[in-house]
């Protein structure tokens, strides 16, 4: 499984999943109380799976994945749930014992490169420390992986390109190179936010392939934040959609997106103008904005913008209820008997086929 | 655009280039000699990948930027070296929306203020300055275009969210009654969920109020949606130009085929294409010959050597390239 020479520094149980998180929740003390920002976050990862955490922006996916690293050290906030990586809790670890998993067996990439690498030392030198940090290797040794690693992923004359500075490579190329460093230790779960947001079309599409790839090269799991459904739809095997901090669906991708459960997931699906097909005269917008945390409805947080909002949504959060294998909404709609309908072929006409590339 | 039987263009550039000194004697050729117009009634898109020029080519249109050369004509009228003083009693009638929609809003002054002083600056249709009643009924009906409650006037743009925001920059783009709107990626800082309803927006309001837009976008589905005419900017010139659907689904330059295919589709189990190999190349060192050479899958020696330049390959569709593609 690793390709790399050194080995694994926690063995893989085939019973229990690569990542389990459970509960989650995260708090920000502000305004005199504390003001839930994820709430009651659960899901599984399995080895060498792909699961996309969709949303828009304030939803809490980026919370979510700085809390699962142990990233959230702001006074006074408060993580509660539990979140095991091959059965070992992180939450309330040592920051001693998380820094020594954090890097080698999980790392993370980030939106924008730029600012997570430093722009006084070059590239090479940046990944050189961060596999001297966990490993105990010479110099040469830790350059000549950084080079190897630098040409896997696609960056070319990786030599002379590990001697070069942040500012001195263009965006795809920095965001190849923090891939490169969040996999010089070969980490089992990559975490990967936004990874493409700030590339263009053409470039994405060749991050997305690398993402993709990673997982049949190096093993890896990857946990891919991003608000872009067509992403996810390309890249993971399974979905959750968070909205307003809590989990409105999570199941298989291709469940999620052919038949989604929660009127959420259906609208935002709705909300994308095609590419291909009939150009409708206008989109099915979503009324209104999310809500901020300090002031969520009661109820169900999309009710307020929700055409299927009725009296049943209005008291209390509905309650994740599964809707085939692996497949759950927070939604009452289904346990009243009147489900969404599925997106058929029509709501994507020639998008499943027409290919302008010959 | 030959015909003399079409009606006059609104806007038409013509050569236009615009190129910017940077360091150690280099020129970076940001919009290099693009000649296209713009018909009333029409939406044309702009598309392409960030440092393509496209960005750059709306504002010279509106002449915010100085251009390098070349000619810019508003309403059949050569307004590129028209000094400021003479420029100002057109601007009314070109108008911008800009990307971040909170840069654009002064925070300490309140929504009525921000909508009211483009009617406080320019004169009315009379030629005199507008009566305080006339402006705050203008200022309400602005409001109410953009589907805002007039209780709001009284906020500050920190109290909206973005595509609120972005609507009130909408509306004070409108203030003046423009005929040309120019609009530079107005959706592309906000939630897809919002952004249906600010490229609905735009839609309803070209019905409503007849608009001539130029929509500068990189998101080609969005494009789409609100154009009726498209041209893609690759490094600085359109490589290919026709109507949208024409462009996006027909395209006969590689790079349109390569940018259309690479959009992520959100339908799961579509096999996504190999995609489109390196960079794109620095404006200020740009390859020899056809500009997107150094990454086109069906390079051949010719377009190394010489430029292909726009040319019709089919009618009403124009494209740079040596070898264009073969309709599906």
């Amino acid at each position: 499984m690793c390709s790399l020479t050194h080995g694994c520094v926690m063995p893989a149980d085939p019973t229990i999943p690569l990542l389990d998180v459970s509960d989650l929740c995260v708090s920000f003390p502000a305004g005199g109380r504390m003001v839930p920002i994820v709430e009651h976050v659960s899901f599984t990862l399995p080895e060498a799976g792909i699961l996309g955490l969709v949303g828009e922006s304030g939803s809490g996916k980026s919370v979510t994945a700085m809390a699962i690293m142990g990233l959230i050290d702001t006074p006074g906030v408060r993580v509660s749930g539990s979140v095991r990586f091959r059965g070992r809790e992180l939450v309330g670890l040592p920051p001693r014992q998380i820094r020594r998993l954090r890097g080698r067996d999980i790392a993370m990439i980030f939106q924008d490169p730029m600012t997570a690498f430093t722009p006084v030392y070059t590239i090479g030198w940046q990944i050189d420390e961060q596999i001297r940090a966990h490993e105990r290797i010479s110099r040469t040794q830790a350059r000549a992986r950084t080079v190897r690693i630098l040409g896997e992923m696609g960056v070319p004359d990786p030599e002379r390109m590990a001697r070069r500075y942040p500012h001195q490579l263009s965006g795809g190329l920095r965001q190849r190179a923090m891939i490169a460093m969040a996999l010089s230790c070969n980490p089992t779960l990559l975490i990967a936010d936004e990874p493409t947001t700030a590339l263009d079309v053409t470039v994405q599409a060749q991050i997305l392939d690398l993402i993709r790839s990673l997982r049949g090269t190096y093993g890896s799991s990857v946990l891919l934040i991003t608000h872009d459904m067509g992403v996810v739809a390309q890249t993971c095997d399974s979905t959750l959609v968070l909205y307003s901090g809590r989990v409105a669906e999570t199941g298989p991708s291709d469940r999620v997106f052919s038949h989604p459960g929660h009127p959420y997931t259906a609208a935002l699906l709705d909300s994308i103008p095609p590419l291909y097909g009939p150009r409708p005269d206008r989109l099915p917008a979503i009324a209104g904005a999310p809500p901020v945390p300090m002031a969520r409805p009661p109820g169900c947080a999309f009710g307020p913008r929700c055409a299927h909002v009725h009296a049943a949504c209005t008291t209390t959060p509905p309650a994740l209820l599964p809707l085939g294998p692996d497949h759950e909404a927070a939604c009452v709609l289904p346990a009243e008997g009147t489900p969404l309908p599925p997106r058929t072929a029509a709501d994507w006409p020639i998008d499943t086929i027409g290919d302008a590339c010959p | 655009m030959t015909d003399t039987q079409s009606p006059a263009p609104l806007m038409e550039v013509r050569n236009l280039s615009k190129s910017y000194r940077v360091g150690g004697g280099h020129r970076l050729v940001a919009v290099d000699g693009i000649s296209l117009s713009v018909m009333p009634g029409e939406m044309l898109g702009l598309v392409g990948e960030s440092g393509c020029g496209k960005s750059t080519l709306g504002r010279c249109m509106l002449r915010l930027t100085d251009i390098s050369a070349g000619q810019v004509m508003f309403e059949g009228r050569d307004i590129t070296t028209l000094p400021e003083r003479r420029l100002r009693p057109l601007r009314p009638r070109m108008q911008m929306v800009f990307q971040d929609s909170s840069a654009c809003l002064n925070p300490r002054r309140r929504i009525g203020d921000l909508l009211a002083e483009p009617l406080r600056v320019h004169p009315g249709p009379d030629q005199r300055r507008r009566q305080a009643a006339d402006i705050e009924r203008r200022v309400r009906d602005l409001m109410e275009l953009v589907s805002l409650p007039v209780a709001a006037l009284t906020r500050y743009p920190h109290e909206f969210s973005g595509g609120q925001r972005q609507r009130i920059n909408i509306a004070r783009a409108l203030a003046l009654s423009p005929r040309l709107v120019v609009a530079d990626e107005p959706v592309s800082a906000l939630d897809v969920s919002v952004q249906a309803q600010i490229v609905n927006l735009f839609s309803d309001l070209r019905t409503r109020l007849g608009l001539t837009y130029v929509f500068v976008a990189h998101d080609l589905a969005v494009v789409r949606q609100v154009s009726t005419r498209v041209a893609v900017m690759y490094l600085g010139a359109i490589v290919e130009m026709g109507a949208t659907d024409d462009v996006l689904h027909q395209p006969a330059h590689p790079y349109t085929a390569a940018l259309t295919t690479a959009v992520p589709r959100p339908v799961v189990g579509a096999t996504p294409p190999p995609p489109l190999g390196g960079d794109i190349p620095s404006p200020v060192n740009r390859p020899a010959g056809c500009r997107f050479h150094t990454r086109c899958p069906y390079v051949q020696d010719r377009c190394r050597m010489e430029a292909p330049v726009l040319r019709p390959i089919r009618p009403g569709h124009e494209a740079a390239c040596h070898f264009p593609l073969p309709p599906s």
